[in-house]
């Protein structure tokens, strides 16, 4: 008993420096918001005094509706193609050989050496009326010519999309490596068809690195701001682009901070749904040994 | 005749590398059939192509009459124990058992009465609802054959179904695999580099080296009339001498001249001609050691020979009679320990004498095969956790 006690003892003083670092750095900032989200604003961009609801009940404010939809359907949709597009990629590299396969790892990580913002320019560049894409695009006859290719929640998805897609491939890969093919065979030879044994052995089988890259592209995804602002226009506005428009053009701190409230916890609600369900089933298989 | 289980004329190479050459194998209706070789010899590609994991470079695999080598796995009525089981690690015993009935869109109480048959039939009733990761791996095997026997295959295929499991657990295995086969009286093709498991359980035996079979014959026949020097050393132990035919006596024995021996008659049933030069093949148990020199006669041979060095085994005793260049290893049977009885030890000069029935003139082999040859055969498997047999010295 003494001994158990002594080791709870270690663990907490183990445990503190990254404690007191998450606790000032993140957990009070993250409060901090939410406080001032109660708050009313002042005309100079500071904060008043007192408190009140109403900045929270003026989001009920009919714009808002619309750009949170339209928040969850880009970053939902977003995420969906990321799974469809990462998913067979994975299950591809992980039946190359070894070297072939570093390759392809190589080709996936390569974009993240460039920065973010001139890869989001770049894509501007081929987009535009003059760019490559649209002129490639209107000689084959595929677009019309004075359709734009830019400033709309297509082109919003597109790069969002080209954005997220290896921080899905990556988590993907890595359960896919773990997977035994075998067990594919292995269904194949009871009567399963490949696509059968794909859906009901590979699939459950990689079923945490899904959930791990839903959470990396989706999180994101929600609170992304700069890739509606530079090829998106007035209608692909995410709900980022209106916290970084109330706090660096209106100076209405208490309107960005409710703002993100709801971002926060729309981020929050599935996150939590989806650890609550992970540790029940964890729990049940408190032996079972898996790969990631 | 042709048999229910065809391979005709199959080759399969990968890159320059012919893992399979030129085989043809005819397998009887309800055989328990064994492909034995060391690893790399082909048998697991010939398996893979009978499930269709693989495809033939040339050749037909023909079940039941009927040619099955373009259809793809899981139309085949053909299941397979994998080396590793396979299970499938999210689904439970129970719903790995059913996992083929599935598949097939078979009604559900069908699907349950059956898996309940099968759990009894492999004594897993209480452990249904556990995944694979809680089970022992002697319960992991029994499911992976329910598994497979629940889709009533025309052929079950066992790749190397007991390399994993520890000694003890192999032997239990075994006696429940041969009574699986009585039960169900499918036919089973086993691939396996052990030949204990191969002479325990099998009917009959192909024997494969470099992608070409060897020898096919019932356990005893490959044991005791190994066509090939590949055979003779493979299974079991063996003392190989290398010798010339000097003389026809008749149809069936000729003499040999074997250095250092005095003139040596064996049993001639390859119709080797005079000068030929062969490799005489003596199982270490054919042979007899006496202190004084034994009765001789027209079909035994004797050798006079100094014991370099003897292991007590309990059941039997392991010599090695130095006899000029030759190490010959013996091993003697006691029937009756007796207190009185000088046994023979270091340096006792000894006669060794055998049947000349007992002997088998070989081609000479290879010399890739010579080097296969002085690894005992579980070195040359690539599966780990394997025991060195005890009689190996």
């Amino acid at each position: 008993m003494k001994t158990s006690r002594r080791r709870r003892y270690t663990e907490w003083l183990v445990t503190l420096p990254s404690l007191a670092w998450l606790v000032v750095l993140f957990v009070l900032p993250t409060l901090i918001v939410f406080a001032i989200a109660f708050k009313p604003a002042n005309p100079y961009g500071g904060i008043g005094a007192g408190w009140t609801w109403s900045t929270l009940a003026s989001l009920g404010n009919p714009n808002y509706p619309a750009i949170i939809w339209r928040t969850l359907w880009i970053s939902t949709t977003t995420t969906v193609l990321c799974l469809l597009l990462g998913i067979p990629m994975a299950y591809f590299m992980a039946q190359l050989p070894p070297r072939r396969r570093q390759v392809f790892l190589l080709l996936v990580i390569i974009p993240f050496w460039t920065s973010f913002l001139v890869r989001i320019f770049a894509w501007k560049v081929l987009l535009h009326p003059d760019g490559l894409i649209k002129q490639a695009l209107v000689a084959l006859h595929l677009v019309d010519a004075d359709a734009s290719l830019l400033y709309n929640a297509g082109a919003v998805l597109l790069v969002m999309v080209y954005t997220y897609l290896p921080f899905a491939v990556l988590p993907i890969y890595a359960a896919a490596e773990k997977f035994e093919f075998a067990l594919i065979e292995a269904a194949r030879d009871l009567g399963a068809s490949s696509w059968k044994a794909f859906r009901s052995i590979f699939l459950p089988g990689i079923r945490r690195g899904i959930l791990t890259a839903f959470l990396m592209v989706f999180i994101p995804a929600l609170g992304a701001y700069v890739i509606p602002d530079i090829v998106g226009g007035p209608h692909s506005e995410m709900i980022g682009n209106k916290i970084a428009q109330r706090t660096f053009v209106d100076r209405n701190l208490p309107h960005a901070s409710a703002l993100s409230v709801i971002l926060t916890l729309a981020v929050l609600a599935p996150l939590t749904a989806g650890m609550l369900m992970q540790r029940k089933k964890d729990r049940h298989a408190v032996l079972h040994q898996e790969g990631l | 005749m042709a048999g229910f289980l065809e391979f005709d004329d199959i080759t399969k190479a990968f890159g320059s590398l012919r893992a399979v050459d030129c085989v043809s194998l005819s397998i009887r209706k309800g055989e328990f059939f064994s492909l034995l070789g060391p690893s790399g010899c082909g048998k697991t590609t010939l398996l893979r192509m009978l499930a269709g994991f693989e495809q033939p470079d040339k050749g037909r695999v023909i079940l039941d009459g009927q040619d099955i080598t373009d259809i793809p796995p899981n139309r085949r009525k053909v299941n397979t124990i994998f080396q590793s089981y396979a299970l499938f690690p999210h689904l439970n015993v129970r719903e790995n058992i059913a996992f083929g009935l599935r598949v097939a869109k078979r009604p559900r109480k069908e699907v349950d009465a059956e898996v309940d048959r099968m759990l009894a039939l492999i004594q897993m009733e209480e452990h249904a609802e556990k995944k694979p990761s809680l089970i022992s791996g002697g319960q992991k095997q029994r499911v992976a054959i329910a598994r497979a026997l629940i889709n009533k295959p025309r052929v079950l295929l066992l790749d190397e179904p007991l390399a994993a499991l520890d000694l003890k657990l192999r032997q239990r295995m075994l006696i429940e695999l041969d009574l699986i086969h009585d039960e169900v009286g499918i036919t089973f093709l086993y691939v396996t580099h052990d030949q204990g498991e191969a002479m325990s359980l099998s009917d009959r035996i192909a024997v494969m080296n470099n992608g070409r079979i060897e020898q096919i014959g019932t356990p005893a026949e490959i044991y005791e009339m190994p066509r090939s020097s590949f055979v003779a050393a493979f299974i079991g132990d063996t003392n190989f001498f290398e010798g010339q035919v000097a003389e026809l006596i008749d149809t069936e024995y000729s003499r040999l001249t074997i250095d250092g021996f005095p003139d040596v008659v064996c049993f001639n049933d390859r119709k080797m001609n005079t000068g030929n030069l062969v490799y005489v093949s003596i199982r270490p148990e054919k042979f007899r050691i006496s202190r004084e020199q034994p009765q001789g006669g027209g079909r035994v041979n004797q050798v006079r020979g100094v014991v370099e060095d003897v292991i007590y085994l309990g059941a039997q005793t392991k010599y090695w009679v130095r006899v000029q260049q030759y190490l010959i290893a013996v091993n003697q049977q006691h029937s009756r320990f007796l207190l009185d009885q000088k046994p023979i030890t270091w340096k006792d000069e000894v006669w060794v004498s055998w049947f000349a029935d007992d002997g088998f003139m070989l081609d000479r082999y290879s010399e890739t095969d010579e080097q296969l040859i002085q690894l005992p055969p579980e070195e040359v498997g690539d599966d780990p956790g394997q025991e060195p047999q005890a009689d190996e010295a």
